[in-house]
């Protein structure tokens, strides 16, 4: 996708030099190397995430990704997080809609002892039915903490899906039902680990303090003799747009003050790339500070929604998605406030904008920060590492990280005002919060 | 039971050679105003970090955070908007928030936009004007998120432990309640600002892909005339020591129906460079202080008690403390209680493993290099090193004092410090389901219904909780 950059900036352009191999078994690689920098992050990311889950399995590509840590074929159990952090590392470990991943950053002279942990869980993890129980137990506990103990939990990425969607794939919770965590057995993780954690279905990405030479012999050293498994071919996820709206509220005992959140379907991030970066950046247009669009109107002029924000896919990242997919808009309101009524805001300034479109001033700002906040985001090594793994696995193009600044700030006014023309009522789908704190 | 290994025994590589810990190119500067500036050369991105720490002993919470939250509110010559807007041209954004100890206001831009978002910056310092109807916008969205935060169960613990261990030392609230916030004037913030929004004792730091004596030069320009010609009123104020955590009865606090229990723990801890700390950063890590501790291996790896206990060393200008915290499911309340009661008497009366310390040792100093290693993290760094009024070097320096501590050392300071009878304990839960498992466990003092969220003083009579 060639595009010119808007006149009224010339957008900062990253220039990481960057390296993509495929080992002899299929494990597609991405070298980036710096040499010079202190660190070094080894990221893995396996095609595989919520979107897989056979039913009655809810919560269960999730569940597997703690499984990964319980030991491998040449570690016990708790000896990948003595040896990263022994080695002065960190690492972790996240299941999204459409892929897991996993990572590390290390100083330098760790490169190979973090590359040695990852090739012995992708060969053979331990799954035994005593390190399952105990991830059962920690999972639960993680949700209690994260949605069950907390206002908000879950709102609005588990609550919107299934308002939106109608399949099992798209609609149901990532997290899990506790009676589908406890249900599953050993026999299902080995189910799971050989369709699934296959090298052909994985990227590693390695990035910073090394040389390109000495990663590759590395990388060929541990990765290498790994069996040959194909990816299993990818779910059939595809479900019509809505022809009316949705909506659907539910009580959250813990919360004090309403909410909503509205979203509508995009154009498919992968396959049409350019007509789906004017949502991305249509969301910041209305949500970005002080001076966008809802927030000048909803927060500070009519004072019906104490907080907004705005971002394309559920999990909040525009450049880790799979069609489909959605932009969504999420407000906090003031005790006792209208749901509907914001709603009515909210469309009336879409509306607005899609009449009127906006000023290459307000454009040009508005993309200058989403500019700063993405290079921010790949300063970390492992920030970028995890970006290129993600965009290797699904685009085949690790390098598109050196594009992104420009094509964000490719987006035109006129390309902004259809996409906002696009967020009609009838294709929005809506989850209300409804105050159970509320005195 | 054990696993299906198969093929060969592959051997753990060894670790490479360290390499030393190298402090970026820096430039640093007093203006005479009192403002002492750092800019610290990072160019690994196009971007550039600022952090603007500004002193706040003794403020009122409420009005110091409502401060903070209308900093951007306007000027004699800009409007809110048009504050949002110029910094949104230089692809940057500022955002200020408030402790007992500080304001911070931090903030980031593309390289190409410093000089505007320092022009901003001086304009809001020196030129807040916090409109009346701004001020009402901001403190009813501030009275919001504050009544969210202490609407979460493991707030309320930690706010019940800060009024536990602190009395009526400002520490004790470091989140206000939304009934104070909503009582806060514009007058009231206006001569805050006038009264301590102010250069005297406060550090600004940039790091980025800057050159370092340009930039100090620059924030000069900017910053110089910040303040005027009046004195430093705002330095003279001087946060008072806090008091050390005091063991008690745990405090049983009643939330009914709660599906977890928040465990709270403070302890007393030594402060920045006294030779105590970096033993008892070791002791920390290998109780408690990252995955590997003992702590969490025990109640989370091996019994599933909890998602993940966290231990820190806090370090505030008053004093600091060990702040332990954990959520763990109600029916195992009271057994997680005598885990973590007895992992502190372990640490305590036991010396640690050799490779116990030496991994905690290896993460320590490998933090410190992963910390700096963005230029955020190395902005948040050297930002809050020179809120204490210390340096980069203070790092190079620390690094030397983990790689120096002993075993002897690390048990000594354990000894000292984290003893479970020195402890100040909180427990937030169902007091129906775990009262008296808990009291079983220890000396134990039950409420039925929680202080007033953030309110100072003795506990009141307040509405019960959910």
């Amino acid at each position: 996708m060639t595009r010119g950059p808007s006149p009224e900036l010339a957008a900062p352009r990253t220039g990481y030099h960057i390296e993509r191999l495929t080992l002899g078994n299929g494990l597609r690689v991405v070298l980036a190397p710096e040499p010079g920098s202190p660190v070094v992050g080894v990221a893995v990311v396996y095609g595989v995430g919520i979107r897989s889950e056979p039913e009655g399995r809810t919560g269960f590509a999730h569940l597997f990704e703690h499984l990964m840590f319980q030991g491998s074929a040449n570690l016990d159990k708790l000896e990948h997080f003595r040896h990263v952090q022994g080695a002065g590392g960190t690492f972790n470990g996240s299941t999204h809609l459409d892929y897991t991943e996993y990572f590390q950053t290390v100083p330098g002279n760790a490169l190979e002892r973090v590359l040695f942990l990852e090739a012995d869980r992708m060969r053979e993890p331990r799954l035994t039915a005593e390190n399952l129980r105990n991830q059962v137990d920690v999972v639960k506990e993680e949700i209690r903490v994260n949605i069950l103990n907390r206002p908000y939990g879950g709102f609005p990425w588990l609550r919107l899906p299934p308002v939106m969607f109608g399949t099992f794939p798209n609609a149901h919770d990532g997290y899990g039902s506790f009676e589908d965590l406890e249900a599953a057995g050993v026999g299902d993780a080995e189910e799971f680990f050989a369709e699934h954690y296959a090298c052909g279905n994985a990227v590693l990405s390695v990035t910073g303090g090394f040389t390109a030479e000495e990663a590759r012999r590395l990388v060929e050293r541990h990765f290498g003799d790994i069996p040959a498994r194909p990816a299993p071919p990818r779910p059939d996820l595809a479900e019509p747009d809505l022809t009316s709206a949705r909506h659907s509220s539910y009580v959250d005992e813990a919360a004090p003050t309403p909410a909503v959140a509205a979203a509508w379907r995009v154009p498919d991030p992968v396959a049409d790339l350019a007509g789906y970066l004017p949502y991305v950046v249509l969301a910041e247009v209305l949500t970005d500070g002080v001076s966008s669009r809802l927030v000048e109107r909803l927060v500070l002029k009519d004072r019906l929604a104490t907080g907004v924000s705005g971002y394309t896919g559920f999990m909040g990242d525009a450049f880790d998605v799979l069609d489909p997919t959605a932009l969504l808009l999420q407000l906090n309101l003031p005790a006792g406030g209208s749901a509907e009524r914001v709603l009515e805001v909210v469309d009336e300034e879409i509306e607005r904008l899609a009449a009127d479109g906006l000023p290459p001033e307000e454009l040009a700002r508005v993309q200058a920060r989403m500019v700063a906040l993405l290079l921010r985001d790949g300063d970390a090594v492992i920030g970028r590492g995890v970006r290129m793994a993600v965009l290797e696995l699904q685009r085949g193009d690790p390098a598109l990280l050196n594009e992104l600044p420009a094509l964000l700030t490719s987006v035109t006014a006129e390309e902004i005002r259809a996409a906002a023309g696009r967020l009609r009522p009838h294709r929005r789908a809506s989850i209300e919060v409804v105050a159970g704190r509320a005195r | 039971m054990n696993a299906v290994t198969s093929g060969p025994a592959r051997p753990l590589p060894e670790l490479g050679p360290d390499s030393p810990l190298v402090l970026p190119p820096r430039a640093e500067a007093v203006l005479p105003n009192g403002l002492s500036v750092t800019a610290i050369a990072r160019r690994s991105a196009p971007l550039v970090e600022l952090r603007l720490w500004v002193p706040m002993a003794m403020v009122d919470i409420a009005e110091g955070a409502l401060l903070a939250q209308t900093l951007l509110s306007g000027t004699g010559t800009r409007s809110a908007t048009g504050i949002a807007v110029e910094l949104q041209a230089a692809g940057g954004a500022l955002s200020g928030t408030a402790d007992p100890d500080r304001w911070l206001i931090s903030g980031n831009c593309l390289a190409s936009g410093l000089d505007r978002l320092l022009e901003v910056l001086a304009d809001v310092l020196g030129g807040a004007v916090h409109p009346g109807y701004e001020v009402s916008v901001e403190r009813e969205r501030l009275a919001h998120r504050v009544r969210v935060a202490l609407s979460q169960p493991p707030n309320v613990a930690r706010a019940e432990l800060l009024r536990r261990v602190y009395g009526d030392h400002p520490y004790a609230v470091d989140t206000p309640a939304p009934e104070r916030v909503e009582a806060v004037t514009a007058e009231e913030v206006r001569a805050l600002h006038g009264r301590r929004m102010r250069p005297g004792g406060a550090s600004l730091v940039l790091v980025g892909d800057l050159d370092p004596d340009d930039a100090v030069e620059l924030v000069g320009r900017r910053l110089g005339g910040w303040g005027g010609d009046l004195s430093d009123a705002g330095a003279e104020v001087r946060m008072p020591a806090a008091p050390a955590p005091v063991p008690g009865p745990l405090l049983l606090v009643d939330r009914p129906g709660t599906v977890q229990s928040s465990i709270r723990l403070a302890l007393p801890a030594s402060g920045r460079g006294h030779p105590d700390t970096a033993p008892l950063q070791l002791a920390n890590l290998i109780f408690g202080g990252y995955f590997c501790s003992r702590w969490t291996e025990n109640i989370r790896e091996d019994k599933g008690y909890s998602y993940g206990p966290n231990s820190v060393l806090d370090h505030s200008l008053g004093g600091s403390a060990l702040m332990l915290s954990v959520n763990v499911a109600t029916e195992v309340t009271a057994p997680a209680l005598v885990e973590t009661l007895y992992e502190l008497g372990r640490i305590t009366a036991l010396p640690p493993g050799p490779e116990e310390v030496e991994q905690a040792r290896r993460y320590a100093i490998g933090s410190l290099r992963l910390a700096t290693a963005t230029q955020a993290g190395l902005a948040g760094y050297a930002g809050t090193l020179a809120g204490f009024g210390l340096r980069l070097d203070y790092l190079t320096a620390h690094a030397e004092r983990l790689a120096a501590a002993t075993v002897e050392d690390v048990h000594r300071a354990a000894a000292t410090y984290m003893g479970p009878g020195r402890a100040a304990a909180v427990v937030l839960g169902d007091v129906e389901r775990v009262g008296r498992g808990v009291a079983a466990v220890t000396a134990t003092e039950i409420r039925r219904s929680p202080s007033e969220p953030g309110a100072g003083g003795p506990p009141g009579e307040a509405e019960p909780g959910a």
